[in-house]
């Protein structure tokens, strides 16, 4: 067995983000090409609880990475913890979500010891002794492969949502390594004040299987209410256009696009959006895409694959009701 | 307040981008170029807190060939003072981690209190460079800022920062790396006194060498990861119309069409 297939873990409020475990395994697949252990990476303060919900993915080892001083996420603490492990270890590749805290802390990783780094990647592979990623650069205009080459260690975070993660096998089991990371007060020059909670059940929009988006056609803020409705039977996430964020009808956190979020849901429905390329480049890869659009010159009614003409205010309350009806059947 | 912004060119948001026939590369020509929108609240970040401390110098920091000295001129129109251009053929082809080494390089010896940078530049999207220029620099950083205070004294700023579900506030002492999120500001346009103005202010050109940078650690050489191929995203081309004699029946059957035909609910 050669050097090991990493994939790290910072949990969020105590849960495990599910990337994790999209990743784990989606990387048991390499771990077997390459003939390398797969090993679970979880850092914080108590995280030790969380250390069997990886094997049922794969892993076959779990290092839980704790100390006091990382009972908040910070890039400083962090990064100490798992740059120390990865210089002890050496894996051949670090793999992380590319979720807020992992676009902040691993590319600080990366550079503490000279590793190789690509970020929000949507596919991971293996060419001979290389490791190869696809990711989308140019906002979602285009498809980049990419290899690494020239480092000892390669690190690459991984979309949300993107890959698909495996049946769990509650009867595998992993080699759980406790290590004390580390860190010192000295070590953190950041302080974290407070933490404002926004909308606490509220599925981020770059994890959420559905969305629901709204653009100008909305009208107002107002207009959003019957997307709400909507979301809820759905249990989907409602988003919006920069158009809608601009005019001050949804906040910045909502925007999907090449200046807001880049999603990937199962589903993507789009109201009265009218698909301009920058809100494309946010949801073009989302599994199936409905438009629903009263202008039949919109370009997202080319680009989408069920689309409905027709004022979004008729379809939306009655469309609402039918999949409330489909579901209690 | 010294502040240091790093600055990218990048293809304007509506540009088309399309890849050489062979999927070596992307074709460039005629593409308008624009300063990476998130940067450009970096840009006004400086100035606004140049403003409010009531001195000290913004200085703009970019890397890339000759053609970004007109996004480093738009720059300085919107009121930086001064622009360091790192101008070097050795830069060409730097992955994220080995642009930030450059940048690095740049800034060893500078003064500033803070360095701003966009959360991502919209060509690359690596949302890298950041973080690692903070590393490099031994400082400490945070990413996606919405509110920037600087304290009183000068020693500290507090940042606001969008974190999944919600924001957090954080405290961070000078100097530090901040990236810029939308939300933190709303960009000057340049004026155009600034624009007659930006082409007397000084713009240093910057080699490799004169940096001290090694050309074997930036560049393609320099770089641990490469594009071997650039494919376009494939398209959509057959929409599903979905009809019915009236709304409630085109409602219909469109949750018919999902539930059955696309199992997406």
């Amino acid at each position: 067995m050669g050097k090991g297939i990493f994939v790290v873990s910072v949990p969020s409020q105590g849960t495990i983000r599910k990337v994790a475990f999209e990743i784990l395994s989606e990387a048991r697949k390499i771990a077997d090409a390459k003939a390398e252990p797969l090993c679970a990476v979880i850092i914080g303060k108590g995280v030790a609880g969380l250390a069997d919900k990886f094997a049922p993915y794969g892993a076959d080892k779990v290092y839980v990475v704790e100390n006091d001083l990382l009972e908040d996420y910070t890039a400083d603490g962090y990064t100490k913890a798992l740059a120390d492990l990865i210089t002890k270890e050496v894996p051949s590749i670090v793999l992380a979500g590319a979720t807020g805290t992992g676009k902040d802390l691993m590319p600080k990783v990366a550079a503490r010891i000279g590793a190789a780094m690509a970020a929000d990647c949507t596919a991971i592979g293996v060419d001979g002794d290389a490791f190869t990623v696809t990711r989308y650069m140019y906002s979602g205009k285009m498809i980049a492969d990419v290899n690494f080459q020239n480092a000892a260690v390669a690190i690459a975070t991984v979309r949300p949502n993107v890959l698909i993660a495996a049946a769990p096998d509650a009867s595998k089991t992993a080699e759980i390594v406790n290590v004390a990371a580390e860190v010192s007060a000295d070590d953190i020059r950041v302080k974290v004040l407070e933490v404002v909670k926004g909308d606490a059940g509220k599925v981020d929009l770059t994890e959420a299987e559905i969305i629901v988006s709204g653009g100008r056609g909305m009208k107002d803020a107002d207009g959003y209410s019957i997307l709400e409705d909507l979301a809820n039977v759905l249990g989907a996430t409602v988003g919006a256009s920069r158009a809608a964020v601009d005019a001050g009808w949804r906040p910045v956190s909502d925007q999907v696009g090449q200046t807001g979020k880049v999603v990937s849901p199962n589903l993507y429905i789009a109201c009265g959006i009218s698909g301009a390329i920058q809100h494309y480049a946010g949801m073009g890869t989302s599994k199936v895409i409905v438009a629903i659009n009263k202008d039949e010159e919109a370009p997202i009614l080319s680009k989408c694959d069920y689309a409905v003409v027709d004022d979004l205010f008729k379809i939306i309350p009655p469309l609402t009701e039918a999949i409330k009806k489909l579901k209690e059947d | 307040m010294n502040s240091i912004v790093c600055l990218k060119q990048v293809p304007d948001t509506e540009a088309q981008i399309i890849a050489t026939s062979d999927g070596s590369d992307v074709k460039l020509d005629g593409v308008k170029f624009i300063i990476s929108p998130y940067d450009e609240y970096g840009i006004e970040e400086a100035l606004l807190q140049k403003e409010k401390a009531g001195g000290g110098e913004v200085t703009l920091v970019s890397m890339g060939p000759a053609r970004v000295v007109e996004s480093i001129r738009t720059g300085l129109a919107m009121g930086a003072d001064k622009a360091v251009h790192l101008d070097d053929e050795a830069f060409n082809g730097s992955d994220a981690q080995a642009a930030a080494k450059a940048l690095a390089a740049q800034l060893k010896g500078m003064e500033y209190d803070i360095i701003y940078c966009g959360r991502q530049a919209i060509d690359d999207d690596q949302s890298q460079v950041g973080p690692a220029l903070a590393e490099l620099l031994g400082l400490t950083h945070t990413s996606v800022v919405t509110k920037v205070e600087v304290a009183d004294d000068k020693k500290s700023v507090k940042v606001n920062r969008q974190i999944v579900g919600g924001e957090e506030i954080m405290e961070l002492p000078l100097p530090c790396v901040l990236t810029c999120q939308k939300g933190l500001n709303e960009p000057r346009y340049a004026s155009l006194p600034g624009i007659m103005k930006a082409k007397k202010k000084p713009l240093q050109a910057v080699k490799a060498a004169d940096i001290g940078v090694d050309v074997g650690t930036v560049g393609v050489a320099g770089s641990g990861t490469r594009v071997v191929k650039f494919t376009a995203p494939p398209t959509r081309t057959s929409a599903k119309i979905i009809d019915g004699e009236s709304p409630e029946e085109k409602a219909a059957n469109l949750a018919k069409a999902l539930r059955e035909e696309a199992k997406a609910i």
